[in-house]
């Protein structure tokens, strides 16, 4: 009985309600949508937010005045403080981690074009197998083999030295495969062609024409491993001992363990966090179609 | 991506000429930097795991002789207590964490896709944002939050009568999670709403006249349409957990609950540093090794078979 009542009725029901409730939800949802953003906001941005707010304090301020109102604005004291500790490691730091960025990236930039150029244009013996090779270091897990790679440096003499931090990265199979694609995309082979019936070397047609036809790829591969080398804290870690080629994030690690100790180093910390951030994130909000491009071929390491 | 006119003519097309050394040339470099910072490591890595060192002689002046000791480093490892409760920690943390922060990766890609959200830029700087701090940095700046005389959470939370110590032995992880979920939620995000644009949106307008939701469009159209993308997030998020390092070891420096072999990494250096056993810490780097190289290899095989089914 009731079974045969129900459908009737509450198919009509559906088809009133069905049409109120497309315009109720999506009020309600637009509601809901709105509020969790705003907890987005609240859980990804307010944290910078407040490493701002806690580095314009003095070390006393920290701990007592309430987490996010000012107190006596003593940012720039904190930041020449952050500057002249033990006279100024923390800018040899940021010296020595803009120094390995830059120059690692362009070479792995390098390395990464060349070989994806390669692969792209050329057919040859072996080509095989270094596709295998970019396979293979696409698969492996970088950072778990972080210690052989470190035994091996070890053996050639790169430990406590540049060359030890910079020349690992240059094996950046995503690199690879980008500029290979950057190839097929943005430069015709009739380019190439042309280059060579002008008696342009194979060598010289890849760095006077192709190079600056691959740019907005090759960007893209450079904002990537730039990124990576700032971020590199493992290898780094077990490699230098000497303080005064520590990259930014051994050495701020680092003030961080020394803080328990030494009160005012738990300040710097925050204060140079703070410093080191500030540029990355700007470049980062003006680079963003760079990242959702590279982001989309798949160039993310985690 | 890729122009069409250019890419047909695929990577074959400078076959007719002879191109010499050329390729060798171009090639070369990246051949010789993976031969030395890849493939060598990961062979001595092999090699040594298989030795062991003995001392012989009295005291500090016996000299030190590598003894073949096949899989006993394997045993010894896997026998290792620290070791092997670090492996169970990352798999809990992965099977919480992964899952969740894919899930909300997935929500705010979808929202943002939708008819929902107007202003999608901003919405997306906002999650993307914490992608541009470094790990190191991110995991300082939360251990700052966690540590009760500092941090405006737990001082807002006392205020309302909850005492929470971010820092203790069972919440620990969780607090380390929040770090990884913090950081990576917005790239996974941006991974999957670039997936989500490449849907062309004429699929979805057949489902709009036959009365279909927005939600039920997401759930019925969209998600299936962005496994692809999805099993990759999920590859990169599970390497990523098995290979965790940074953010524990600098939430060491802040509290003594993270011990010194928290993760199977943790163990590794530990074990290779400060127990200066480097053949039994090749042997811990190639089991994390195999284990990642393995699950890579099975979510390689499932993304495959989704594609040859749809």
């Amino acid at each position: 009985m009731t079974t045969i009542a129900r459908p009737v009725i509450t198919r009509q029901n559906l088809k009133i309600r069905s049409g109120q409730r497309i315009v109720l939800s999506h009020g309600w949802a637009r509601i809901l949508t709105m509020l969790l953003f705003a907890v987005a906001f609240v859980y990804f941005v307010v944290p910078v937010c407040w490493l701002f707010v806690a580095s314009t304090k003095s070390a006393g301020d920290l701990y007592t005045t309430p987490s996010f109102a000012f107190a006596e604005f003593r940012l720039f004291e904190n930041i020449s403080s952050l500057f002249a500790y033990q006279n100024g490691v923390y800018l040899r730091w940021i010296a020595n981690s803009i120094l390995y960025s830059v120059i690692g990236s362009l070479l792995t930039v390098l390395v990464s074009a060349m070989c994806g150029y390669g692969l792209a244009v050329y057919q040859f013996r072996g080509r095989r197998i270094i596709l295998g090779a970019v396979m293979v270091s696409f698969l492996v897990p970088g950072a778990a083999l972080t210690q052989p790679l470190y035994l091996q440096l070890v053996r050639m003499g790169l430990n406590n030295n540049i060359l030890g931090v910079i020349l690992p990265a240059l094996v950046y199979p995503f690199g690879v495969m980008f500029s290979w694609l950057t190839v097929r995309a943005s430069v015709p082979m009739e380019i190439i062609e042309a280059a060579r019936v002008d008696g342009a070397g194979e060598i010289r047609t890849f760095f006077q024409i192709v190079m600056p036809m691959m740019r907005v790829g090759l960007t893209t591969v450079f904002l990537f491993t730039f990124m990576g080398s700032w971020n590199n804290y493992m290898l780094p870690m077990m490699i230098l001992d000497d303080p005064e080629l520590y990259p930014l994030a051994v050495g701020l690690v680092d003030w961080n363990k020394q803080s328990t100790s030494v009160a005012q180093l738990g300040t710097l910390t925050l204060v140079g966090s703070f410093v080191s951030l500030m540029p990355l994130i700007l470049v980062f909000i003006f680079s963003q179609r760079y990242w959702k491009s590279g982001i989309a071929a798949g160039g993310v390491k985690m | 991506m890729s122009d069409s006119s250019a890419s047909i003519q695929g990577p074959r097309r400078g076959k007719r000429r002879g191109p010499g050394l050329a390729p060798y040339f171009f090639v070369g470099p990246f051949a010789v930097a993976f031969t030395v910072f890849l493939l060598s490591p990961l062979l001595v890595a092999v090699w040594s795991s298989l030795f062991t060192v003995k001392r012989s002689g009295l005291g500090f002046g016996g000299t030190k002789t590598s003894v073949f000791i096949g899989m006993g480093n394997y045993q010894a490892a896997l026998q290792n207590k620290q070791f092997m409760s670090g492996f169970g920690r990352v798999l809990l943390f992965g099977v919480v964490q992964v899952p969740l922060m894919l899930g909300l990766a997935l929500l705010f890609a979808l929202l943002i896709d939708s008819t929902l959200v107007r202003f999608k830029r901003v919405a997306q700087i906002v999650l993307f944002i914490p992608y541009a701090v470094p790990a190191v940095i991110a995991a300082l700046l939360w251990g700052f939050l966690y540590q009760p005389g500092v941090s405006p959470i737990v001082k807002g939370l006392r205020t309302i009568g909850l005492d929470v110590n971010f820092l203790a032995p069972d919440s620990v992880l969780w607090s380390t999670a929040n770090i990884t979920t913090w950081c990576y939620v917005g790239v996974n995000m941006v991974m999957i709403y670039s997936a989500l644009q490449a849907i062309p949106q004429d699929i979805y307008e057949a489902a709009r006249i036959d009365g279909a939701s927005e939600a039920r469009i997401a759930w019925s159209i969209k998600i299936p349409m962005i496994m692809p993308t999805l099993i990759v997030t999920l590859f990169l998020s599970i390497i990523g957990t098995i290979q965790l390092f940074n953010e524990p070891t600098v939430l060491r420096t802040v509290t003594s609950n993270v011990s010194s072999e928290f993760t199977p990494l943790m163990s590794i250096v530990n074990t290779a540093f400060a127990q200066k056993n480097q053949n039994l810490g090749s042997a811990m780097s190639v089991i994390v090794a195999l284990v990642a190289f393995i699950l890579s290899a099975v979510i390689n095989l499932a993304q495959r078979k989704w594609e040859e089914k749809s």
